[in-house]
């Protein structure tokens, strides 16, 4: 099983028979609560952004594409693989340009709407 | 040390950091100033996370030259196309091309976890051969992960693939014959089950774990698109939320494969955020997210386009222009008709033709307006709309009182008042904006028909509602025109 031996002797610490199980629920439950608290306070206008943005990190799982086109995997697997790879980096890349896309429209773009904003107050 | 104990400490550390700059990344992401850094940091955090298990891959020998060949091709090629996607797409079709790549995230995960079973077919093979079950091969809770992330995210795939076409305005039905009925979902549902229990705790040779792998996957494609099939066009918002979340579950499911924790911190975020936004847009319609996936409102759809409407006032642009140029205050109401016209830059020299002429030029933003949550604000961000001028429903839904004209472009439902004085109505309770209370509404809309809720809008026979019947970027054009020539 593809298991990185560091991390089960880095975070198991003290306790060395604690089972990955254990240990990935303490870091499922902590970050899923992590994710709660901090996409509660974000505002409307920035949902689709961050909606894209987030979505770019899911493609994360693009690490464990990479796993199955390692010499353990049957051809098979390593087709599946590449496919899986290739779908994750359009995910990652095309999710990750296409926010600072976005995000880019709501800078820098000042000088035509000040005057209106003054005439406002 | 030797050099593979330095690289697995290093490439913990490394996951540590990038799990971090994800983290630092989403909350900058929540803030107008600090989003591009949130964005750029986390862009870092996946190069690093990418970086670091490739060198794992290296140093730890799982990878041969031919690997790296499958990996740079594929890689390469997959950026590639993200890149070239992103650089094309129209604003107005962001929410059918977030559908898109959160869907291929899906197939990742899905693709991850049938991987598995192959390679363990193969390392049976042998002395072991055929008494050896994916549970008693990597523990129970590898078997129950390889199964969630093939059936997460083969729901994830279908359904986001389901979103895009109906968001693309490629696929209008809501059934596929008995597909998407509930019954139906939930007989898939229990076969997925059955499927998972087999082919992780009872298949123990190649042809069975062969079987019971892609029956898996094609049942759990097929949920996939019976999930989302029923779910109405106006509750898009919601499917493409939860579809997000769910990305990100298949991802958190292959950290427990691979058992790692990056993948599981990554993959819980997205999933905990898109169950939050998910709530956030139930609550803007008053529905509960049950009543969104069966399809509720869609039951009584049928038949009423533009009947029963008997005392409509129809105005024009010559007529409006006088109004709009009089006025002290005008609020412009945005729906997706905007965005189908793609008039968000008519729309913005409208603004400032008007603003010219002193008058206060605001725009409401519902919180459902648009096809996914926030659409609007990135139209009209892209015609260079100061986001100030933005305001959400409860900033400006007591101003309405003291406006003088309100300009409804291609918006119906959000500011239907059935919501607040019709308890009978399958939206009432549904937080509107009070576009009545100003002195004169003009809606502009090509048609009488029914919005997405599929129900009649009384606002259209009030005695200080004005019909404008046109495309939005036509009438837009025209009232410009007019405007000038005053």
């Amino acid at each position: 099983m593809p298991a990185s031996i560091g991390c089960l002797a880095l975070l198991s610490g003290s306790n060395p028979g604690l089972p990955f199980l254990l240990v990935g629920l303490w870091v499922l439950v902590l970050s899923a609560f992590l994710g709660f608290v901090i996409i509660q306070r974000v505002p409307a206008t920035l949902h689709t952004p961050l909606m894209s943005g987030s979505n770019a990190i899911s493609g994360i799982t693009v690490l464990g594409a990479l796993y199955c086109v390692g010499s353990d995997f049957t051809l098979a697997g390593k087709l599946m693989g590449a496919v899986a790879i290739a779908a994750a980096m359009v995910n990652v890349v095309g999710g990750f340009a296409v926010t600072s896309r976005m995000l880019g429209m709501f800078q820098s773009k000042r000088a035509p709407g000040s005057d209106s904003a003054s005439k406002r107050d | 040390m030797s050099l593979q104990a330095w690289v697995a400490i290093a490439d913990e550390l490394a996951y540590i950091l990038a799990g971090a700059l994800f983290t630092i990344g989403i909350i900058r992401l929540g803030r107008v100033k600090s989003a591009r850094s949130g964005n750029t940091l986390a862009t870092w955090g996946m190069a690093l996370a990418i970086a670091a298990t490739v060198t794992w891959l290296l140093v730890f020998k799982r990878w041969t030259a031919e690997s790296v060949m499958w990996a740079l091709a594929s890689g390469g090629l997959g950026s590639g196309l993200g890149w070239w996607m992103a650089a094309r797409v129209p604003m107005t079709a962001m929410p059918e091309f977030v559908a898109f790549f959160n869907g291929l995230g899906g197939l990742a995960s899905m693709l991850v976890g049938m991987a598995e079973i192959p390679k363990l077919a193969q390392a049976t093979r042998g002395m072991f051969a055929s008494r050896l079950t994916l549970a008693r091969f990597g523990g129970a809770d590898f078997a129950i992960a390889d199964s969630l992330a093939i059936v997460v995210g083969a729901v994830t795939f279908s359904g986001s693939m389901i979103a895009y076409a109906k968001l693309a305005g490629k696929l209008h039905k809501n059934r596929f014959g008995v597909l998407g009925s509930l019954p139906v979902n939930a007989g898939l549902g229990l076969l997925c089950v059955l499927f998972a229990v087999w082919g992780g705790f009872i298949a123990h040779d190649p042809a069975s774990l062969f079987l019971s792998n892609w029956g898996l996957t094609a049942l759990a494609l097929v949920l996939g698109v019976g999930l989302t099939m029923p779910i109405g066009g106006a509750d898009m918002p919601v499917a493409i939320a939860l579809l997000n979340s769910y990305s990100g579950i298949a991802g958190m499911t292959t950290g427990f494969i691979l058992q790692n924790n990056l993948l599981i911190v990554g993959g819980s975020l997205v999933g905990a955020s898109g169950i939050i936004l998910t709530q956030v847009m139930c609550k803007a319609m008053n529905r509960s997210l049950t009543n969104v996936l069966i399809g509720g409102l869609q039951a009584d759809t049928g038949g009423k386009k533009d009947e029963g409407y008997t005392k409509v006032k129809s105005t024009s642009a010559e007529e409006v222009a006088p109004l709009l140029d009089a006025a002290s205050s005008v609020i412009i109401v945005p729906g997706y008709g905007l965005a189908v016209a793609q008039a968000q830059h008519k729309v913005r020299e409208l603004a400032t033709l008007l603003e010219k002429k002193g008058v206060l030029v605001r725009y409401a933003i519902h919180p459902v307006a648009g096809r996914m949550p926030g659409h609007m604000n990135i139209l009209l961000a892209e015609a260079d709309v100061p986001f100030e001028q933005l305001l959400e429903l409860d900033r400006i839904n007591d101003d309405f009182k003291n406006t003088d004209v309100v300009l409804i472009l291609g918006a119906n439902d959000v500011c239907n008042p059935a919501a607040t004085n019709d308890p009978a109505s399958p939206i009432a309770g549904m937080p509107v904006l009070k576009v009545w209370e100003a002195r004169t509404v003009v809606v502009v809309k090509r048609s009488l028909a029914a919005g997405y809720a599929g129900i009649r809008n009384e606002l259209f026979q009030l005695d200080n509602s004005l019909m404008l019947l046109a495309d939005a970027k036509k009438a837009l054009e025209d009232l410009v025109s007019e405007l000038k020539a005053l």
